[in-house]
């Protein structure tokens, strides 16, 4: 044969099968999916700041900075804005190192038999357990113990934050095996080959080379615990007004408070037309928030992202 | 000063084996006409992961500072012998050994014998370099770090880079991590890692396998200095290594139930010129394997 007739030959079994119609009507859907997706958070996104836009334009720092009211000129997130820091703070306290802990252990030291799998499951399900359903833990044991230890209503921040560490144990339990079991088991035999013991491994090879994962994994469970509102109302945090009055800091940690879920909550439910802006604006706060959290996560890993 | 020396061991002593390093034994021993000690001896050792049996009887002994090799076809549990000298495979869940694994004499998987304190002195490279995501002198380092050295570090940390033949290359970059080093200089990295706990025997798992022919070189001829002042326990699926690197050479084959047992062992000049056994004839003479 000669050339030019090869290079036909080739040329038209090499386009022969035409445009593969399937795959693309395939990526269409899932372009469609993307899209779909994506608009319904921007409808989302669009109603709630041009609802809330006006109060943060006009009001500005003064409805950051105000507590509570039932007048809606006068209402601002201020002491939401406290309440949920709060919470972050002690959440993070509570849930990191027993969290960490447990994950250590499971991954670390424990034996693998039956035990210790059913604990494994037990964990995984739990994370799933609706968010209600640890509030009335809250209420039933922490509630009271609070109480008895503090006086008063055992209903404050402390109280609330125990019961979202609860909630978000399993994440952070689940979160920080994952990024155990990453860690390649050569640098673990490594350690062991220079004659360290399993507390030196652990301690000196592994934890620092889980720790960027670990972090991440423990503030996206955090931003998970920021955002949630069941608990919040359950163990009763205030939706209308409080007052802090000549409280010292120490006193108010264990009096009334509010978190941002629990005012939009709130605020949502309340009659007043100027209500629903200030409910728009309060749902911007909070995912300022909940973004700011993320991206902290986000960033944490970028920087301490290592190859092996 | 005496030879490396274990004390005593009395019924009523606690846990620990103990060894001096003295100062003569860094000192070439003579040739052939030297007395060679035994300071590890396998006696009918078989090692078992659950129910399968990876390795049976095995009794051999590898004679001190000295380059033994085990050689044998893939699978035939070399690296599963070699982990056991260390107690390596003790992190494996589900595996037992049986038969007796003396070091200087002592039965080092009796029961009060802690295995942290004899990976101490039996270190071990792999066939993968790994050295720790730290910088050069924190690997090399902490070995007598976890083991309460207080000694000078920085004097000990150079005096194993030397003996690794790495201290040229890295002497002006301690802090940078070790595993921005090639291939071979992180080989030789872990093998400064292993000599700074001052141990008495280094296992070498494959440390060639991994790095180019260039690298391998450069470890044959360490192991060749490294073999004055340790005893060297290597692993090869090289022929051609064992057989211009080691002393000794222990070759294993897989029986039919697929479990490795030893054919022969003895000097390495021997096996590959003149072996006694038809099958490790076959072996070295490339005819299987």
């Amino acid at each position: 044969m000669t050339t030019s007739a090869t290079s036909i030959v080739v040329s038209r079994s090499l386009s022969a099968r035409g445009r593969d119609w399937r795959g693309l009507a395939f990526q269409a859907l899932l372009l469609f999916s993307l899209l779909l997706a994506l608009s319904v958070l921007a409808v989302l996104i669009t109603d709630v700041f041009t609802r809330g836009w006006p109060i943060l334009q006009e009001r500005g720092a003064d409805f950051l900075t105000s507590p509570l009211s039932t007048r809606p000129a006068a209402a601002g997130i201020g002491q939401g804005i406290m309440g949920t820091v709060l919470i972050a703070i002690f959440t993070a306290l509570f849930a990191f190192p027993i969290g960490v802990m447990t994950a250590v252990y499971l991954e670390e030291y424990a034996v693998d038999n039956r035990l210790t799998r059913l604990i494994t499951v037990n964990i995984r399900n739990l994370a799933g357990v609706p968010s209600v359903v640890y509030g009335l833990l809250g209420l039933a044991v922490f509630v009271p113990l609070m109480a008895g230890l503090m006086g008063g209503t055992g209903r404050n921040v402390v109280t609330a934050s125990i019961t979202l560490s609860v909630l978000v144990l399993p994440i952070v339990i689940i979160t920080a095996s994952e990024a155990l079991r990453a860690v390649p088991q050569t640098l673990r035999e490594g350690g062991y080959g220079v004659g360290a013991s399993r507390w030196d491994v652990t301690r000196r090879l592994v934890l620092p080379a889980a720790g960027p994962g670990i972090l991440t994994g423990t503030v996206l469970s955090l931003s998970r615990a920021l955002g949630e509102t069941a608990p919040l109302v359950v163990i009763g945090a205030s939706a209308t007004f409080f007052s802090t009055g000549n409280q010292s800091f120490l006193e108010s940690l264990f009096g009334s408070f509010t978190a941002l879920p629990m005012i939009v909550f709130g605020w949502s439910t309340r009659p007043q037309d100027e209500f629903r802006a200030l409910t728009a604006a309060a749902i911007v706060a909070l995912l300022v928030v909940t973004l700011f959290a993320n991206a902290v996560a986000i960033l944490l890993r970028n920087k301490y992202e290592r190859t092996w | 000063m005496s030879q490396s020396t274990l004390s005593p061991r009395a019924p009523e002593d606690p846990v620990a084996l103990r060894i001096e390093r003295s100062a003569s034994a860094d000192e070439p021993l003579d040739g052939p006409a030297a007395e060679r000690t035994t300071v590890v001896s396998l006696q009918e050792i078989s090692f078992y992961y659950g129910a399968f049996r990876a390795v049976k009887d095995i009794s051999i002994d590898i004679p001190s500072r000295q380059i033994s090799a085990l050689i044998g076809p893939s699978g035939c549990g070399k690296s599963t012998l070699l982990r056991t000298i260390n107690r390596m495979n003790d992190l494996i869940p589900g595996t037992r050994l049986e038969g007796r694994l003396l070091y200087h004499g002592q039965d080092i998987y009796a029961g009060d014998v802690d295995p942290v304190e004899v990976r101490r002195r039996i270190g071990m490279v792999f066939q993968k370099p790994n050295p720790f995501p730290k910088s050069i002198y924190d690997n090399v380092a902490f070995g007598p770090r976890i083991n309460g050295f207080d000694g000078n570090l920085d004097e000990l940390v150079e005096d194993s880079l030397r003996r690794a033949a790495l201290w040229d290359e890295v002497k002006d970059k301690l802090r940078q991590s070790g595993l921005a080093l090639s291939g071979g200089q992180q080989q030789r990295l872990c093998i400064a890692r292993a000599i700074a706990t001052q141990p008495d025997v280094i296992l070498m798992d494959e440390p060639c396998s991994a790095l180019d022919p260039r690298a391998t070189l450069q470890i044959e001829e360490l192991m060749a200095e490294l073999k004055r002042s340790y005893t060297i326990v290597i692993v090869t699926h090289n022929m051609q290594q064992a057989a211009r690197a080691s002393d000794t050479t222990v070759f294993m084959t897989m029986d039919d139930d697929r479990s490795g047992y030893v054919v022969e062992q003895g000097v390495t000049m021997e096996i590959f010129t003149n072996p006694k056994n038809q099958l490790t004839e076959d072996y070295v003479s490339g005819r299987f394997g």
